[in-house]
């Protein structure tokens, strides 16, 4: 399998002088296509920052980060938004749904700024929707979802643009077992049937039993990374 | 892009229905005080230009002094007019209707228990004529009156009602200052004038009986002529020009320091007021299209602020800085236009309305109203931009973080 990420000596360094921070301590990390890592460690352990330079949302300050061989460390603010918009899927904890809006349109959200057509927008969407056993509830605002639909609708926004990577910062942080449970057997499945990779943080071991991989972070350098025998 | 960013700014405006009137409300009122002051003020100015065109094009105004709203002092050097010159004048000029030297001056008039205080004209029989004023009752002053400076009047249908009600007060007497005054003639009222001022509110008497009584001394302030033939008007003027500096004894290169001035130019001496008033309006009123636009910078800060989290969003989604910024720039444009659109009907509904109390025609004025418009538009640019930049450079790891 070829590599769709790869860590080269990465740094990262909040602050400056004596108040200086590591955060990443010179990481070195490789993640295939279509593999499913779940990243763990204690809060504090650099896992987020890896994540959000992952996700192009930070830079390094030092090293090396190639994302499909183009050295993201190198990019300006804009073209990163355009290898987001184009490559990758973000879900977060919090849902993070726009409120007063409907999950049709929160999940049209993306194709908007991909300017999409009306009918395109509206039947990806609804393809998305679908995907994650929404159909029919397109109409619904945040406010009227449980916190489960929340987060499928957050998770059929970040596949409707058929992303390369998903990102997801604990998905399951905000839900109960029952609704964890089947949060990950969907990422599971989209991993597994759509070939998409994904890259997902959380502290807890039964959601990281999902995986393929689990990374543990330490101290802002990769601890350990155990691959899983493949299940299902 | 720009079609997506629209929409988008439509769809934020009408998820906050309320938030959204309410930053608009300045710009509705500014847009519309401006139009509606505008709107009325040129009503107003054209309804004095009527009022005057409506004396005919064949009267002429001589009044002493360069201008008519001169610097304070200009006019009181230049010397008034004497019956001399009047006489001077419908001798050596042909083609004239009439010519009547007004002076007036203000005085409180008293019958039985009414009085009213008003002002008191001193001319001669032409100036019916010049005015184009019609007997109701009654008769036009003898040359006996006149010359003799006799205590009779001409009074307007104001005065009459004022002083005596249902009555008809012809040869009665009323006491004008400190003399009583015989009333000879009443005239046709001509109704109110525009911006209230009452036509109808008039007391005639014989030139020399006000200055005699009333002003103590002989000037003339002003001469009316009107023409026979409307054609002659420039000749007219030119040769009362011609005599009034030969009488006022001017030299050769020194200026006139009287003024002669046709209907048209009376109309505009007049209207200037109203224009500068109807300028200062649209000023006054242009500050608050001003506020209302600092309110639209306000209020997208707060949003802004307010949805931290949801620009944070949409950067991770892979919104680019411009579209970002685009964004709340439409959004703060199209709230500014929407605002500039009710403040136009507003406005119209206010103009129609007021002018139809105030008794000045109503014309719709495109250009006020397409300035109005484009200058909200811009002013929701100008106080958008600041807001809309600051949402653009947000950090999307900050945003998504802020709670």
């Amino acid at each position: 399998m070829s590599a769709l990420i790869e860590f080269r000596n990465i740094t990262k360094t909040y602050g400056q002088g004596q108040a200086a921070f590591q955060a990443l301590r010179g990481v070195d990390l490789r993640i295939d296509e279509g593999d499913f890592v779940a990243v763990m460690g204690p809060s504090g352990s650099g896992k987020s920052t890896a994540m959000n330079i992952i996700g192009c949302l930070d830079v390094p300050t030092s090293g090396e980060y190639l994302f499909r061989d183009v050295h993201v460390e190198q990019l300006d603010r804009n073209q990163r938004a355009l290898l987001r918009r184009n490559f990758l899927g973000f879900v977060f904890q919090g849902f993070n749904l726009l409120a007063r809006t409907t999950a049709q349109e929160n999940v049209e959200l993306p194709l908007l700024y991909r300017g999409e057509s009306t009918t395109t927008r509206e039947q990806m969407a609804a393809a998305a929707l679908e995907q994650v056993g929404l159909t029919g509830w397109g109409h619904h605002t945040s406010a009227e979802l449980s916190g489960g639909q929340q987060q499928r609708v957050a998770i059929a926004r970040a596949i409707v643009t058929n992303p390369t990577l998903l990102l997801a910062d604990e998905p399951t942080g905000n839900l109960d077992t029952q609704r964890s449970r089947e949060i990950m057997e969907l990422l599971a499945s989209l991993n597994r049937d759509k070939g998409i990779t994904i890259l997902m943080v959380t502290h807890e071991p039964d959601m990281a039993e999902y995986a393929k991989r689990v990374v543990h972070f330490v101290d802002g350098r990769v601890d350990s990374d155990v691959r899983h025998r493949e299940t299902g | 892009m720009l079609w997506n960013s629209f929409l988008l700014a439509l769809r934020e405006i009408r998820r906050n229905l309320l938030r959204s009137f309410l930053t608009t409300l300045g710009i509705v009122i500014g847009v519309s005080a401006v139009i509606t002051m505008v709107t009325l003020g040129n009503g107003a100015t054209q309804a004095v230009k009527n009022q005057v065109a409506s004396l005919g094009s064949n009267l002429l105004q001589i009044r002493s002094g360069q201008r008519m709203f001169g610097p304070p002092g200009s006019g009181a050097r230049a010397p008034a007019f004497e019956l001399a010159d009047v006489a001077a004048i419908q001798e050596r000029i042909s083609g004239l209707a009439a010519v009547a030297p007004e002076i007036s001056r203000t005085a409180t008039v008293v019958s039985s228990a009414n009085n009213w205080s008003t002002s008191v004209t001193g001319s001669s029989n032409d100036f019916l004529l010049a005015g184009n004023w019609q007997l109701a009752a009654g008769r036009e002053f003898s040359k006996a009156e006149l010359d003799g400076g006799q205590s009779v009047c001409i009074i307007g249908e104001t005065i009459r009602r004022e002083l005596f009600g249902t009555r008809q007060p012809l040869g009665e007497s009323m006491r004008v200052k400190n003399f009583s005054c015989e009333i000879i003639g009443i005239l046709v009222s001509k109704g109110q004038a525009t911006m209230g001022r009452d036509q109808d509110e008039i007391v005639l008497m014989p030139i020399h009986t006000v200055q005699r009584r009333l002003s103590g001394n002989r000037d003339v302030s002003s001469i009316q002529v009107s023409v026979q033939n409307e054609g002659d008007i420039d000749r007219v003027k030119n040769e009362l020009t011609q005599l009034l500096r030969e009488r006022r004894r001017l030299e050769k290169g020194e200026d006139d320091n009287f003024n002669v001035q046709d209907t048209r130019q009376i109309a505009e001496t007049l209207s200037g007021t109203t224009q500068i008033l109807t300028t200062l309006l649209g000023a006054v009123a242009s500050v608050s299209l001003l506020v209302g636009g600092i309110g639209i910078m306000n209020i997208m800060l707060v949003s802004v602020t307010e949805r931290t989290r949801e620009i944070g969003i949409r950067l991770a989604i892979g919104a680019l800085e411009r579209e970002v910024l685009l964004q709340f720039l439409i959004e703060a444009v199209v709230l500014a236009m929407l605002g500039g659109l009710i403040g136009i009907v507003l406005a119209t509904l206010a103009s129609v309305g007021l002018a139809g109390v105030m008794q000045v025609p109503y014309s719709f004025n495109l250009g006020i109203n397409v300035l109005a418009f484009v200058f909200s538009a811009g002013i929701g640019i100008l106080f958008g931009f600041m807001p809309a930049k600051r949402a653009a450079r947000l950090d999307p790891i900050e945003a998504l973080r802020h709670e």
